[in-house]
């Protein structure tokens, strides 16, 4: 049986909207250690023999089922780096949860460095849903630094869906991606930062194949005195397409770098960029004033459906 | 009872400034409908937000039932019953339908209470309601969710900035329906219109022309109505006001 204090709860509730123990396959790490973890028929989850990660295999054709590895940290001092890797059969269409929540009430950093591969069989399809939180009202630090790095074969396909919305002070995050032919990889990243905290997205994709496609989108909010890079360059080196989208507001004082990079090696390339950044139009605050709401409740609402 | 007494308003510019609206004093009633009209560039629009809050008057005061309001936020105008449908709705990134409208009626609804109201102006809602707000609608879509808002808000005095553009698909009839429907079920309820249309004209009680910032005349629809129609060109009323020319 899984026991979990109060904090742990609700910062797995916030990760993964867990309440409790997740259905299919799982691996709740809290605090360094395996907390609960339970392999399916098609899914098996493996620890490292050094204690600091797993491997996930995923059956070919296994269809419609889920994993969760969600992780907790809530002793203020922990540091620690861990490595998943997740071998996705052939054929097979699966979600898999990940997040990581970091509650630090004490005066000593916390840190966690997730290290993530996937490698995506022929003709698989993958949703990966990563959600970073913090929380704790300690002077320590709360850090994230996550790697994540998709090896994508022929026709699969794969979505990543990356949200950092609150409490998380330093990120470092490093995204790379390798696509052969006919593979598809669409982006979606949510970053809002505050008060001090900073975040750098870094994104590497490489369209190896022909037919290959990349969708990146970014939306992000800097707040407070925060600073965020976002810096993405797809490499295209086949005919194939890619879009990479940064669309940032800033707020109070904080700054925000875009660093667009295409790399078109194929005259066959098509490679488009777009980014703005810019504070919240004041009509639309006007036009939820007019609706009643004061000016803090309009920004707000503006905020919450811009990075929903 | 919206009352303005010698509103004037004015914008800094390197060429020295510019008056926009010039003494400008009037009274709407409950229970009316006032169209105000005019060529473009006379102003309405910028007495449309003078009312509502979005500029404050260089001089001269505005009262809501006797309460001075000239120093009001559009927050509290909007609490006291002010509603204003812009004559270019605004575009979110992420707000669906749903949630502006749930916004403007200021409680939780369902989608069904959200639904009456995109009906009500000629919307299936079914399609719209979870769509965001963004630049996937049409201006006509757009200009239609704006007035659904301003309805769900129940305001006792509803600002409608020039309603008819883009109500291509949809008929001048709906709209005249929702007018006369704000009119018998909000009790007391006064509606401004800024409008060209004769079709609209032709449903108010009272009439405002507003030229180059002034009043250049008021009075009933009987009285008003006759006389813009007489000052305009044989190309008709519409293209007269719009064109500037009809009283040159
Ligand atoms: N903020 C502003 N700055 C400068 N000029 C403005 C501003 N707002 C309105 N105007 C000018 O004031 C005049 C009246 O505009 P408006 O109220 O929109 O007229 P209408 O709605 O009758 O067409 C126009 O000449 C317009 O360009
Ligand atoms: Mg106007």
């Amino acid at each position: 049986m899984i026991e979990m204090d109060e904090i742990q709860k609700r910062i797995l509730k916030e990760v993964a909207d867990l309440h409790d123990v997740p259905e299919g396959a799982y691996n709740i790490r809290a605090n360094g250690k395996s907390l609960g973890r339970e392999s399916t028929e098609n899914i098996e989850i493996i620890p490292r023999d050094t204690g600091d990660g797993l491997t996930i295999r995923i059956k070919p054709g296994t269809k419609r089922e889920s994993v969760h590895i969600p992780v907790v940290l809530s002793e203020s001092g922990l540091k620690e780096t861990v490595y998943n890797d997740f071998y996705i059969g052939e054929g097979s269409d699966v979600v898999i949860v990940a997040g990581c929540g970091i509650d630090n009430c004490g005066v000593q950093d916390s840190q966690h460095d997730g290290i993530h591969r996937f490698f995506v069989g022929q003709g698989a399809r993958v949703k990966y849903v990563e959600k970073h939180y913090g929380s704790g009202d300690g002077r320590g630090k709360r850090i994230l630094n996550p790697v994540t790095e998709i090896y994508m074969e022929e026709g699969s396909s794969a979505e990543l869906e990356m949200v950092q919305i609150k409490g998380v002070d330093d990120t470092n995050r490093v995204t790379k991606a390798e696509l052969k032919a006919g593979a598809g990889l669409v982006v979606r990243e949510r970053l809002m930062t505050h008060d001090e905290q900073k975040a750098i997205s870094t994104y590497s994709i490489d369209l190896n194949g022909e037919g290959s496609n990349a969708d990146l989108v970014s939306r992000s909010v800097a707040r407070g005195s925060s600073y965020q890079k976002f810096d993405a360059v797809i490499n295209g080196n086949a005919p194939c397409s890619g879009h990479t989208e940064c669309d940032a507001i800033i707020m109070d004082r904080g700054r925000i770098l875009a660093v667009p990079g295409l790399k078109a090696n194929d005259v066959d390339a098509s490679l488009v960029h777009e980014a703005a950044i810019g504070k919240i139009a004041g009509d639309q605050i006007i036009k939820l004033m007019t609706l009643g709401l004061s000016e803090e409740e309009a920004e707000e609402q503006i905020i919450n459906g811009f990075l929903k | 009872m919206l009352e303005l007494k010698n509103v004037s308003f004015g914008v800094d510019g390197n060429d020295g400034g510019k008056e926009i609206i010039r003494d400008v004093s009037l009274t709407l009633p409950d229970d009316k409908l006032v169209v105000i009209t005019g060529p473009n560039g006379g102003g309405k629009s910028t007495l449309a937000r003078l009312i509502v809050g979005i500029e404050k008057p260089v001089s001269g005061n505005i009262y809501l039932d006797g309460e001075d309001i000239t120093e009001m936020s559009i927050t509290e105008r909007a609490g006291r019953g002010i509603g204003y449908a812009f004559q270019q709705p605004v575009r979110f990134k992420g707000i669906e339908v749903f949630d502006l409208i749930r916004l403007a009626t200021g409680k939780k609804i369902s989608s069904a209470d959200a639904c009456e109201y995109l009906s009500a102006v000629g919307l299936c809602a079914r399609d719209y309601i979870k769509r965001e707000v963004n630049s996937s609608l049409s201006g006509g879509e757009l200009k239609r969710i704006e007035i659904a808002t301003v309805l769900a808000k129940q305001p006792r005095l509803a600002i409608f900035d020039e309603p008819e553009a883009g109500i291509d698909l949809w008929s001048f009839g709906n709209l005249i329906d929702v007018f006369a429907g704000m009119r018998r079920k909000i009790k007391g309820s006064s509606i401004l219109i800024i409008s060209h249309q004769e079709r609209i004209l032709n449903i108010a009680d009272e009439i405002i022309v507003l030229k180059d910032g002034r009043v250049s005349a008021k009075g009933s629809r009987e009285e008003i109505l006759p006389e813009l129609i007489n000052t305009s060109v044989a190309v008709g009323y519409c293209n007269g006001v719009k064109g500037e020319t009809a009283d040159d």
